[in-house]
């Protein structure tokens, strides 16, 4: 269970999420939806401890991130990582020279201690996974997300995800900027990994597109830095007729 | 006089064995140092007197004020000349034993069998060993300590040696003109591909050294060769000196790649004059790693003096704590479509200092001559430090000189996102520091790139404030 408790979240003095509590389950998908500059973000980088995101406390009320009982709060983001939290980056930077192929062999077995994969057998493998996702091969010999398009990136974000071995993704506006097929790609493989692995999902977006392939059960709409309502895929319909202005 | 013991850090080839030598010059510099040196290695008369033309120039010249702080080496303190070995050995078991030691510990002759098609290794001041595959032999493939190479080929030598870095050429070249001693001499005979490299190994052990290696390749029309080095010191409380020379010819058609890999300990002054004449059609590719030493000054150079000749120089510094790296090359066209090219990427850390500083010259009649340069630099903190000192000379109207320079903090968002993927901050700098050399790492032996990947990991350790 990944369970947030009174998250208050600041970034450049400003206080951005004023208390949010949520939680998700193992295989659970969670959608948090709200308009541009809600908290969205800054709650998917407050989540994986980003250092411009400072989580606060005071006396009586303390803000806590758990996953499966262990404190995330006070963890450098590696830490949190090793922990089995993963961000799908709306925006992922680029690593010029580091080859993408012995990235994601580094990053399998960071995350796969004791595994006996040998490296043929693991390129075999991540070539499959990113002709399943219509990512062109080849680019896995260049830099990592160098050059890249912003498809791309997001595709190779979703390899990054496949080898991590995360027990929860926060997947970040990880719809903006997609065409229809790549969309419906990438999140039919997050689909599949929270169906078949119990991965539970947090799925930060403000289309309701993407829940054709990946259904949450929950949907949190955020605003202000709060939730301002909770609900099923009937809350999707109704902010999808009257706009988030309209449910207040 | 006090004992001089070494120090303990991290540096994996800081180990010293006893010092047995059978031959030890006193400290400083005189003509009669020279002398003894000459008359021990029973030279002709002509190069002892390219010796002494060596001497008085060094004393005459005063020390360079560019660059890095020369001012406090201490000339007199120094001993020229260390003979450990009475000759030179073919097998590993010919090696007495503390000198086979430090190599194995070294694993160099491991590697020998596994990818070199030749050896030669210089402990103080002489080479100790060496060997050449037995079909490089037979091809007419020569490589020899340079002193044996004297006795052996004296003609050919005399014909190039002090060519193209002539006596008077700087003030540390003429230092080893006149106290030279060891490196390699290699020939490649006129169309003959030497497909393995030929290594050197160079390795001080006394305290208050000085190697002064002397290194003269040439290679044939249509042939190639590629060479490589390594240099490791163990650490003292006093400094040691690295004055060498190297000299090359490539002759019409023949290609010669030259890759050194410097490690020398953060105690060593590595002043080192390297350049390479190049014919019609040749190609010259220097591949410079400099990770050691307390002040390295070299700038491998490439004279294009025939027609479509190329140059290529790709350097990588990485200054750690202490360390200043002044390095770059020279590229200078006198023949038409000459081209050439300059990589330079250098990496400053924890007070490190970085320096690029390159010529490139084309000459009037270097018609459609060419040249490109580009230099990188990497500055992990703010207590470390790069400048670049590019000099671009453009005399002849259809030439061209492009300069790139950039320089980079590692950025705070490529480090939240590997760790945010796992990796813990100096893993995390690690990857994007090799990131950032990759275009050099890459045109390396693979042995080499490995090494060069491992010794920036151990740079990188600790690195974190």
């Amino acid at each position: 269970m990944l369970t947030i408790k009174n998250l208050r979240v600041f970034t450049e003095n400003k206080e951005i999420i004023k208390g949010i509590d949520l939680d998700a389950k193992p295989g659970e998908v969670v959608a948090i939806m709200g308009p541009n500059g809600s908290g969205k973000t800054t709650l998917a980088y407050a989540l994986t401890g980003h250092p411009n995101y400072q989580i606060t406390n005071d006396k009586f009320l303390i803000s806590k991130i758990e996953l499966n009982g262990d404190d995330l709060t006070d963890l450098e983001p590696h830490e949190r990582s090793l922990k089995g939290l993963f961000m799908v980056n709306q925006y992922p930077v680029a690593i010029p020279g580091l080859t993408t192929q012995s990235y994601l062999w580094q990053l399998y077995k960071k995350h796969n201690v004791g595994v006996k994969t040998s490296l043929l057998e693991f390129r075999k493998w991540i070539t499959q996974q990113a002709e399943k996702l219509g990512l062109d091969p080849e680019l896995l010999r260049r830099g990592l997300n160098d050059g890249f398009s912003g498809g791309e990136k997001k595709k190779v974000e979703v390899l990054q995800m496949l080898v991590s071995n995360p027990k929860y993704v926060v997947l970040d506006e990880v719809d903006s900027g997609l065409d229809i097929d790549a969309l419906r790609k990438i999140a039919q493989t997050v689909a599949k990994m929270a169906k078949d692995l119990k991965v539970g999902i947090l799925l930060i977006t403000h289309h309701r597109d993407i829940f054709a392939y990946l259904k949450p059960s929950v949907v949190h709409v955020i605003r202000d830095g709060v939730i301002s309502r909770t609900g099923d895929m009937s809350l999707v319909d109704e902010i999808e007729s009257t706009g988030y202005e309209g449910n207040q | 006089m006090t004992k001089i013991k070494p120090v303990t850090t991290d540096y994996k080839y800081g180990f010293h064995v006893k010092e047995n030598y059978v031959f030890k010059s006193g400290i400083g510099l005189s003509p009669e140092i020279v002398e003894t040196i000459s008359g021990m290695k029973n030279e002709p008369e002509w190069m002892l007197e390219k010796r002494k033309i060596g001497l008085a120039q060094f004393d005459k010249k005063p020390l360079p004020l560019w660059g890095g702080d020369v001012s406090t080496i201490d000339f007199g303190s120094i001993h020229y000349f260390v003979r450990s070995s009475e000759k030179e050995g073919k097998n590993w078991e010919e090696i007495p034993a503390e000198i086979k030691e430090t190599y194995d510990k070294l694993g160099i002759p491991e590697a020998e069998k596994q990818y070199l098609g030749g050896v030669k290794a210089q402990y103080e001041s002489e080479v100790i060993y060496g060997s050449l595959q037995k079909k490089l032999a037979d091809a007419g493939v020569i490589f020899l300590g340079t002193d044996e190479a004297l006795k052996q080929y004296p003609d050919i030598f005399r014909e190039y040696f002090g060519k193209i870095v002539p006596p008077g050429d700087n003030k540390f070249a003429a230092l080893n003109t006149a106290v030279w001693s060891g490196g390699s001499f290699i020939y490649i005979p006129k169309g003959v591909k030497v497909d393995l490299p030929l290594q050197a190994y160079f390795r001080i052990n006394s305290a208050n050294m000085g190697q002064f290696e002397r290194t003269l390749i040439i290679v044939d029309e249509g042939a190639y060769v590629h060479y490589t080095e390594g240099c490791t010191a163990p650490i003292y409380s006093t400094d040691s000196l690295h004055s060498a020379v190297v000299e090359i010819y490539v002759k019409k058609g023949a290609r010669c790649r030259y890759t050194t890999i410097q490690n020398w300990s953060t105690n060593v002054y590595n002043l080192v004059t390297k350049r390479a004449w190049v014919e019609e059609d040749g190609i010259m590719e220097w591949v410079d790693g400099n990770l050691g030493s307390k002040l390295t000054m070299k700038y491998p150079s490439v004279v294009l003096a025939g027609k479509r000749a190329h140059g290529e120089i790709l350097s990588i510094a990485v200054a750690n704590k202490g360390q200043h790296q002044d390095a770059g090359g020279k590229c200078i066209h006198l023949a038409p479509e000459t081209t050439s090219r300059i990589i330079s990427k250098s990496i400053s850390l924890n007070g490190g200092r970085s320096s690029y500083r390159g010529l490139v010259q084309i000459n009037r009649g270097a018609t459609h001559g060419k040249s490109k340069v580009v230099c990188d630099a990497l500055i992990l903190d703010g207590k470390s430090r790069s400048d670049t000192y590019p000099t671009n000379k453009l005399f002849e109207g259809s030439g061209q000189i492009e300069h790139e320079a950039t320089v980079s903090k590692i950025g705070e968002e490529q480090l939240f996102y590997l760790k945010s993927r796992g990796f813990s901050q100096e893993e995390a700098e690690t990857m994007i520091v090799n990131g950032f050399i990759e275009p050099i790492v890459k045109e390396l032996p693979m042995e080499y790139a490995v090494e060069l990947n491992r010794l920036i990991g151990m740079q990188m350790e600790g690195s974190v404030g």
